[in-house]
């Protein structure tokens, strides 16, 4: 096997880029070239560096390169390795089920607010549970929102009720009926033991059984929602991270329009 | 008085420090006169598990409660459980256990016993609270006899985190990252312990996001750390949570199975878990009390504002916090030497000089606190999920670290943000923080900065900002001030949140023993 910064491992693989078989890249197309760190309850030692390079190969990985291999605490041998990986993926079949919304500005949204809705819209958003995060929660509706995207506070047309964290579901609920929400948002971080799941179903039991699930627009966003697992709980849509402020505000406006129509 | 000889190589003017220590005074020494007056359900449990009340019934419920609702609900709370207790053991001659035990049973009322004479029911009470503060006292001493046999490490102490939720999977992680160099080991408490009225009983194994503080843990991992000690041969402090509605209780516990450090600060649970102000600064007048005279150093949560104020603008609310909080701590006894006052690295990335700017505040909190082993708290706002690029921010925070002589680094995990740190990811952590702990060890004392430079400008300015606010914090006072929402732009009332329900004012014949035998104000 090559090896080193000067291989002179033979190429012999087909290097055009075909998207019914994609591959990892590492400096060549179709390489395969994986990075891969993991730890196993093992002492260190040769037979330690076999155990993960047949672990690897079992991953998919050939030609697997051990590249540091460090004794943690006893018994556990942490690994850096690279292989090259044998599975292909046909990236034309691919369909993810996405959050529909056509990207608007704040001031697009504001002028779109009161173009079609004539009032502002109110919103409701909480960590709802025994959750304790807010960050997530703060960057889409405090004022200054996150890394230069202003939260939903700084709109014109939404009114934003802020409840903070922990806010059980029950008072979440009186909230929205209190205010007459047009949406709520609900943050989860915390998902061992899918507690955000258990949460999350309880919530839309709630607005069901309070009569006033279909009156307002019900979102959930967290590092691990994705729309598919929000859709799948009967949430109109679910954003992951790296949505900011303005992609849930347009699918406010826009959704709210798609449901209750235009007034003009 | 805290402070000493002022050296600056910031350039910051003594005269000003003065002042801004002084408002800082002013505003704690409003809200001590102000919490005096009043006595809460924790603070009530936490006399009667100093007296030896442990244990729970059958439902579950903590004898200390049994003890504290029986009270409350015969309208006696006012004049405090102590007294209740002794007038107890006087005439029946139990143990506090054995009385809380045939409460529990229905078989004692504390109220329908006479009353014995005051003076002696206050020697009783008196007398009861010095086999507490006995075993304090021998744990501390205890502390002292490990710390000169197996040294105590350099500072910055490097603290990592476990948080499995089994108390003795932590066990499993914390030895290993002990031996992989941390010095301090947090267990995490359950999400929303903070929030129960009530401490849970006995070794826990199910928790969210972390482990339950019980005393059983406690104990479990002091064990563990005391005898990892001896194998890597430095001490290794424990630290858990002495805060949420039962901040005075855990306290207690903490004292009583030698933890080292505890979280503590009122203004985190009224601002971030809402909690009710003056139930909190009650709780946490008694809580540094205990902390103080039990040796432990108190870790403050200033580094949460940054979390949701941005770190640039409002650095000044740090200092003016930790300004408060280190007066708060004197009033109560706590010395400089156990202050963990905190701050965080979280300013903004894409910041121009961001890193000069961190470093002077960094820096301004070296120098207005010289002796505290300041609590430094890594980058998590801006972290992304690209763990490459989260070695390198938990690199340059390391920096300001070891640079502005921390004297607690929380490591940051290059997965923050991703998910509970694997062994490793500590590892990693622990590795690079070392090489660079030891590779710019003295560069603190070699590197001067500029005159008149970004560094001087921006920690003079943060200063000046932190006077201003105190100024208008001593005119409203402080409570007032967080209905205004002078800290991390959060809005707290005063008869709002969690746990006023409570609080009581003390009765004519209040009495709280510990108060005479741990207080050792220092000012």
């Amino acid at each position: 096997m090559g090896g080193g910064l000067y291989s002179l491992e033979r190429k012999d693989f087909d290097k055009t880029l075909n998207l019914k078989a994609i591959k990892p890249y590492g400096d060549t197309m179709n390489d395969g070239k994986v990075q891969v760190s993991f730890t196993l309850p093992v002492p260190n030692g040769d037979e330690a560096v076999e155990a993960a390079k047949q672990l690897m190969k079992k991953m998919g990985l050939d030609n697997p390169m051990i590249v540091y291999h460090h004794e943690l605490t006893p018994g556990f041998t942490f690994f850096i390795g690279y292989g090259d990986c044998v599975h292909t993926v046909d990236y034309t079949a691919i369909k993810v089920p996405k959050v529909q919304v056509h990207k608007m500005t704040m001031e697009e949204i504001d002028d779109f607010i009161e173009k079609n809705i004539g009032r502002k819209l109110v919103v409701v958003g909480a960590t709802t549970g025994t959750d304790a995060h807010t960050v997530g929660l703060d960057a889409i509706l405090n004022m200054k929102g996150f890394a230069g995207h202003y939260g939903l506070e700084r709109y014109r047309m939404f009114e934003v009720y802020n409840m903070g964290s922990q806010v059980p579901n029950e008072e979440f609920v009186a909230k929205a009926i209190e205010v007459k929400a047009d949406a709520l948002l609900v943050s989860q971080t915390v998902t061992q033991k899918n507690i955000h799941i258990k949460n999350l179903t309880h919530l839309m039991e709630l607005l069901e059984a309070e009569g006033i699930r279909d009156k307002v627009i019900v979102i959930v966003g967290g590092p691990r929602i994705t729309h598919e697992l929000a859709k799948e709980l009967g949430y109109d849509a679910g954003f992951g991270p790296g949505t900011f402020a303005e992609d849930v505000a347009a699918f406010i406006a826009q959704e709210w329009v798609r449901r209750f129509g235009s007034k003009k | 008085m805290a402070g000493g000889i002022f050296e600056s190589k910031l350039g910051i003017d003594p005269t000003k420090v003065e002042r801004a220590r002084q408002l800082a005074r002013d505003i704690a020494i409003d809200v001590v006169n102000f919490v005096s007056k009043y006595s809460t359900v924790s603070v009530e449990r936490t006399i009667c598990r100093f007296y030896g009340i442990d244990n729970i019934t059958e439902d579950g419920i903590p004898l200390p409660n049994v003890v504290v609702d029986h009270l409350k609900d015969r309208g006696a709370l006012t004049d405090g459980a102590a007294i209740y207790i002794a007038n107890a053991v006087l005439h029946t001659g139990m143990t506090p256990q054995e009385i809380a035990e045939q409460i529990a049973a229905g078989k004692l009322d504390l109220t329908k016993l006479p009353m014995k004479d005051m003076e002696e029911i206050r020697s009783t009470a008196l007398d009861l609270a010095k086999k507490a503060v006995a075993i304090i006292d021998e744990k501390k001493e205890e502390r002292k006899r490990m710390l000169e046999e197996l040294g105590d490490p350099p500072q910055p102490y490097i603290y990592v985190i476990v948080a499995t939720g089994n108390i003795y999977e932590d066990v499993v992680q914390a030895q290993a990252a002990v031996r992989q160099g941390a010095d301090i080991i947090a267990v995490i408490r359950s999400t929303a312990q903070s929030l129960l009225d009530y401490v849970p009983y006995g070794a826990t194994t199910e928790g969210f996001g972390g482990t339950y503080a019980t005393q059983e843990n406690f104990r479990i991992m002091r064990k563990a750390l005391d005898e990892v000690a001896r194998e890597v041969k430095r001490y290794i402090r424990q630290t858990n949570y002495s805060s949420g509605l039962c901040m005075p209780e855990i306290a207690a516990l903490g004292a009583l199975e030698r933890l080292d450090v505890m979280l503590n600060d009122a203004l985190y649970g009224i601002l971030f878990r809402d909690i009710n102000m003056i139930r909190t600064m009650v709780d946490q007048y008694f809580s540094r009390i205990i902390l103080g005279y039990a040796g432990i150093i108190i870790n403050t949560g200033e580094d949460n504002y940054l979390t949701t104020a941005d770190a640039y603008e409002q650095g000044y609310t740090v200092i003016s916090s930790q300004l408060i909080n280190e007066q708060l701590a004197l009033l109560a006894g706590i010395p400089e030497e156990q202050m963990g006052l905190g701050h965080a690295f979280e300013m903004d990335p894409s910041l121009e000089n961001g890193f000069l700017y961190e470093l002077a505040q960094a820096q301004l909190s070296r120098e207005l606190f010289p002796k505290a082993p300041l609590k430094y708290m890594p980058p998590t706002r801006f972290m992304t999920g690209n763990i490459f690029r989260g070695l390198v921010q938990d690199a340059m925070f390391n920096v300001v670290g070891i640079w502005t002589k921390q004297g607690i680094q929380l490591l940051g995990m290059m997965t923050e943000a991703i998910h509970t740190p694997f062994l490793s990811d500590r590892f990693v952590a622990i590795d690079t923080a070392k090489y660079i702990f030891n590779n710019m060890k003295s560069i603190g004392d070699e590197v001067i900065f500029k005159p008149g430079g970004i560094i001087q400008r921006r920690a003079q300015e943060v200063l000046d900002q932190a006077i201003s606010l105190l100024e208008k914090m001593r005119e409203d006072g402080l409570f007032k001030s967080l209905e205004k929402g002078v800290f991390a732009n959060t809005k707290r009332q005063m008869k709002g949140g969690k746990g006023l329900e409570g609080v009581f004012e003390k009765g004519k014949y209040y009495y709280n023993p510990f108060i005479e035998l741990m207080h050792r104000p220092r000012i």
